[in-house]
């Protein structure tokens, strides 16, 4: 058919002028291994001729060797590139293919379908143009149909293919095809597609991939290629406001500065009025240079250098925007995030955030609920795992330049960073800016520990110190305040001083107003982690289950024991307020450590030798930790 | 995402352009391997266009293995005259002085001697915190599911298990001291693509891509060509004038050439649309075991 046609041209002259206004398709293919999803890849390949022999003779041998079909060909096997996964039998990354026909070439973007590789399909979808969703006739509509389509849907994918497989399994039934279309539509419903194909096929036997199928007569729509090569994409991109980030700065010489960059949507010509978002400075296009030569106008998805009629400051990073239809320029904005790493995101912890060519530092300020992805019901959460998606605002240490992801694809999408490993752990999608006046009205109906501590950079928290008298827990809980203030963080440190003086002047030594006393102790501990400080407890609390009830006073992580454990010896050989003398000479009854027992912390946190270790040591041990552990 | 306004070249080439430049703006010191294979032929113009009017902002590196064809060469002589290139040649020296050859130590040692390792001392020895190169993911299967910004350890190893995740155009180009990328600005691109584009932007090529006579002898049923006297003739071996053509290019000892009498571009794009080979058929690394080039590759080979 069609396919075949560019083989046999009447002349190659004539084959290369026709090529040469050939178009690019983009599209993924969803579907697991049992939706025949790498057999239907393996029969385009196939039929447009871009297998060779020696691949066959090659994809003969490894089918023989390690294939699932019996000896037959396993497709598979062809496009499971690296080996580990060939030997498992399973997809685990994102392979693209290329296959071309007449009119287009195509860009196929293989991913596994189940839910542990829902970031390879995210990346695989990110630039396509069409998704075909893959659907077993015989098992119709599942689970993970729903959560490929949810997941196209997500990354901006408007034309859907249904492709209802292994219809040859089905007796190529209408019915079947009926029923499954028609619920895939009332499903998807809710996804704002524009466009859902439902095509029957056989990959296998080859039905509607290349031609219409003798089998399924009822069937009056496209095959396959014809849709792939005649769906209308982007229509309307070089129709959207121009939009061009800086990408390199090109200056050869004193005489020309030009900015180089790849439109990202929308048009420009020579004279047309640009404005930088982040400056609001404004100047004319003067030339778009190219190496072919000037253009008088350029569109989207050229790459060009722009040369202006005035010297503005524009560096990398900066987005060129038309006068009219201008981006938003913020540094607080609403997004989908879908979380790619091992490592659990950390709301309020500073990512690198690379948007277009701009890359800056931001943090999730609030993580509004994740999406489950089978049920796409939302779900209220601290934290994404991998493959998690969720709903979050998010704080830049900056504004810059964006539009809505349903806008724009190109600048509306964006990744994080992590700053110490360099991985790559999350893509987001912007919905929406959120200008600085929202924001404060947002906060003053919810303001609570969360903001409180956003605000002064820190994680609210409590440090716990016991020890026995003399131990050295005040001096060192003083030095380790000194330097949280230093750091600029917000902090208040309790003790028996400023405590037993006023809160709890009413307050004797018996066991119940001991007990009291590390209660109240707690209460306000808990009350200025709520206000978003980082409070610092001084007291010799010397009963596990005290300590223990202060702990259950907070919310996990939130109270961190610092044992500072030195030998009654040595505290007694300090006796800087002579408290031991007085206790062995019988004048202080229930001493901690003379008549009275310390029970040692089983699982501090953190313990610091008080006998070898310094104040100035033990308070840097103790801020490390706080680092390491992201409270500041 | 793609654009109806553009061709399918045009918009392999914007998307190449857009590549180059983020290394470039990214990077402190890129280098752009250069194999004077076509591939490089096209990554070439395409650095050239990318950041015009401005000369092409790194240097070029050629892992020279001593053993490529001579005119691959002068090509790449003429070339650096013409274009004014910065052209850095690296030869492995413990190779030099061992007398690595394929002849005497098989492919798969001087493959590795000479091109793996001599291409890890350049990267060392300059200190570059990128590399381009013209790898293609239609090439071979492991090189499909490679990204087109490739992390590299401090050891120029690629783990293909822990990939980077690559969406949009939005690349991440943060390393650590000592760890590199590659970057494959034709990895989008498929062999015919290359030769269209050629013939289209009339991009100049080694002449040994050109169907002439030149003197071959068939082992292990690849045409090998003899192209200086240290090639071993074994008994009973004459070199023989044939029409032949190369598909690819690299030492000429492991390089089989095609029979064929196209000599122009229209005439090899023809031979193409018919062939049933594939090009790195003629290569004879990827033979020894499936799996061969994702070994190579996790090793540091391009």
């Amino acid at each position: 058919m069609n396919i075949h046609a560019q083989q046999t041209p009447a002349s190659v002259e004539e084959y290369l002028k026709a090529q040469e206004s050939k178009g690019m398709l983009r599209f993924i293919t969803c579907g697991s291994v049992d939706d025949g999803k790498s057999t239907l890849i393996g029969r385009l390949l196939w039929d447009s001729k871009m297998l060779f022999e020696d691949q066959l003779a090659t994809l003969a041998a490894e089918s023989k060797r390690v294939g699932t079909q019996g000896g037959n060909i396993d497709y598979a096997l062809l496009l499971d590139g690296l080996q580990a996964e060939r030997e498992q039998g399973i997809t685990i990354d994102v392979a693209y293919r290329f296959f071309a026909t007449d009119k287009r070439k195509f860009i196929v973007a293989d991913t596994p379908g189940h839910e542990q590789y829902t970031r390879n399909m995210v990346t695989g979808a990110s630039t396509a143009d069409v998704a075909i969703i893959l659907v077993d006739a015989r098992k119709g509509i599942l689970t993970q149909t729903q959560r490929h389509s949810f997941l196209v849907s997500l990354l901006g994918i408007r034309k859907v293919v249904l492709a209802v497989n292994k219809m040859d399994l089905m007796d190529y039934s209408e019915t079947v095809f009926e029923d499954i279309r028609s619920s895939y539509e009332a499903f998807a419903n809710q996804l704002g597609f524009d466009e859902i194909m439902a095509i029957p096929l056989s990959a296998l036997e080859g039905d509607n991939i290349i031609a219409n199928s003798e089998n399924t007569p009822w069937y009056s729509g496209p095959a396959l290629i014809d849709y792939l090569e005649t769906v209308q994409i982007d229509q309307d991109l070089d129709a959207k406001p121009f939009r061009m980030p800086v990408q390199w700065v090109n200056r050869p010489n004193l005489d020309f500065r030009g900015f180089s960059g790849t439109i990202a949507s929308g048009r420009v010509k020579v004279g047309d009025g640009i404005v930088v978002p982040a400056s609001g400075k404004t100047s004319t296009v003067k030339r778009i240079v190219t190496f072919d030569g000037d253009l008088e106008e350029a569109f989207a998805g050229q790459a060009v250098t722009l040369v202006l009629e005035d010297e503005i400051d524009i560096s990398r990073g900066d987005m060129l925007a038309g006068l009219q239809d201008r981006p938003a320029c913020a540094d607080q904005f609403e997004a989908k995030l879908v979380w790619m790493s091992e490592e659990d995101l950390l709301p309020g912890r500073n990512y690198i955030l690379k948007l277009g060519t701009s890359t800056t530092t931001g943090r999730v300020s609030s993580l509004k609920y994740k999406v489950n992805v089978n049920t796409l019901e939302h779900v209220a959460s601290k934290t994404l795992a991998l493959n998690e998606i969720g709903i979050c605002n998010f704080a830049l240490d900056k504004p810059i330049a964006f539009d809505p992801y349903a806008d724009n694809r190109q600048t509306g999408s964006f990744i994080l960073i992590d700053r110490f490993s360099n991985a790559t752990v999350a893509a987001g999608v912007i919905d929406f800016p959120l200008r600085r006046a929202d924001n404060i009205h947002w906060q003053s109906v919810d303001i609570d520990k969360a903001t409180r501590s956003e605000q002064k950079s820190q994680k609210a928290s409590v440090l716990w110190f016991t020890g026995l008298s003399g131990s050295g827990k005040s001096t060192i809980a003083n030095m380790v305040e000194k330097k949280l203030h230093a750091l600029g963080k917000h902090t208040y440190l309790l003790d028996g001083d400023n405590v037993r003086h006023g809160l709890n002047k009413d307050l004797g030594f018996t066991d119940a107003d001991r007990v009291e006393n590390i209660r109240r102790v707690g209460e306000t501990a808990k009350l200025f982690v709520d206000a978003g400080l980082i409070s610092l407890v001084s007291f010799i609390s010397p009963f596990r289950s005290e300590r223990q009830m202060a702990r259950g006073l907070l919310e996990e992580g939130e109270f961190i024991e610092v044992f500072v454990d030195t030998p009654l010896e040595v505290c007694e050989e300090r006796d800087i307020k002579g408290l031991y003398a007085k206790a062995r000479a019988g004048e202080i009854k229930n001493f901690t450590g003379i008549d009275s027992a310390y029970e040692r912390p089983e699982n501090a946190e953190i313990i610091i030798d008080g006998a070898t270790t310094s104040v100035e040591q033990a308070a840097d041990n103790i801020i490390a930790y706080l680092k390491e552990n992201r409270f500041i | 995402m793609t654009h109806n306004r553009l061709t399918h070249l045009r918009q392999l080439e914007a998307e190449s352009i857009h590549i180059f430049r983020e290394v470039a703006a990214e990077f402190e010191k890129p280098v752009m391997l250069y194999s004077i294979g076509k591939d490089s032929s096209v990554l070439l113009h395409l650095a050239r266009k990318a950041f015009y009017p401005s000369p092409i902002p790194f240097p070029l590196l050629h892992v020279d293995t001593t053993w490529k064809f001579r005119e691959m060469i002068e090509f790449r002589d003429q070339l650096v005259k013409d274009y004014d290139l910065d052209l850095l040649v690296h030869i492995n020296p413990d190779g030099v002085e061992q007398g690595i050859g394929p002849f005497t130590h098989g492919s798969a040692l001087h493959t590795d001697v000479m091109k793996t390792e001599g291409l890890k001392q350049a990267l060392n020895q300059y200190r570059f915190d990128a590399a381009f190169g013209g790898a293609r993911r239609d090439e071979e299967a492991s090189r499909a599911k490679e990204r087109i910004f490739s992390f590299r350890t401090e050891n120029h190893r690629w783990d293909p298990k822990n990939q980077r995740p690559e969406l949009w155009n939005v690349f991440n180009a943060r390393v650590k001291k000592g760890e590199s990328i590659r970057a494959f600005p034709l990895s989008n691109w498929t062999e015919l693509d290359i030769w269209q584009y050629i013939y289209l932007e009339n991009i100049p090529i080694v002449p040994l891509y050109f169907a002439k006579e030149r003197p071959v002898v068939n082992r292990d049923g690849m045409l090998i060509m003899v192209d200086d006297e240290r090639m071993p003739l074994e008994a009973g071996e004459t070199p023989e004038m044939k029409s032949v053509r190369f598909r690819t290019l690299g030492c000429y000892p492991l390089t089989g050439a095609v029979e064929s009498t196209a000599s122009t571009l229209p005439e090899i794009i023809q031979e193409m649309l018919v062939a049933r080979t594939s090009e790195r058929q003629g290569r004879l690394i990827d033979k020894d075991q499936s799996g061969s080039m994702e070994k190579k590759k996790q090793e540091g080979y391009f």
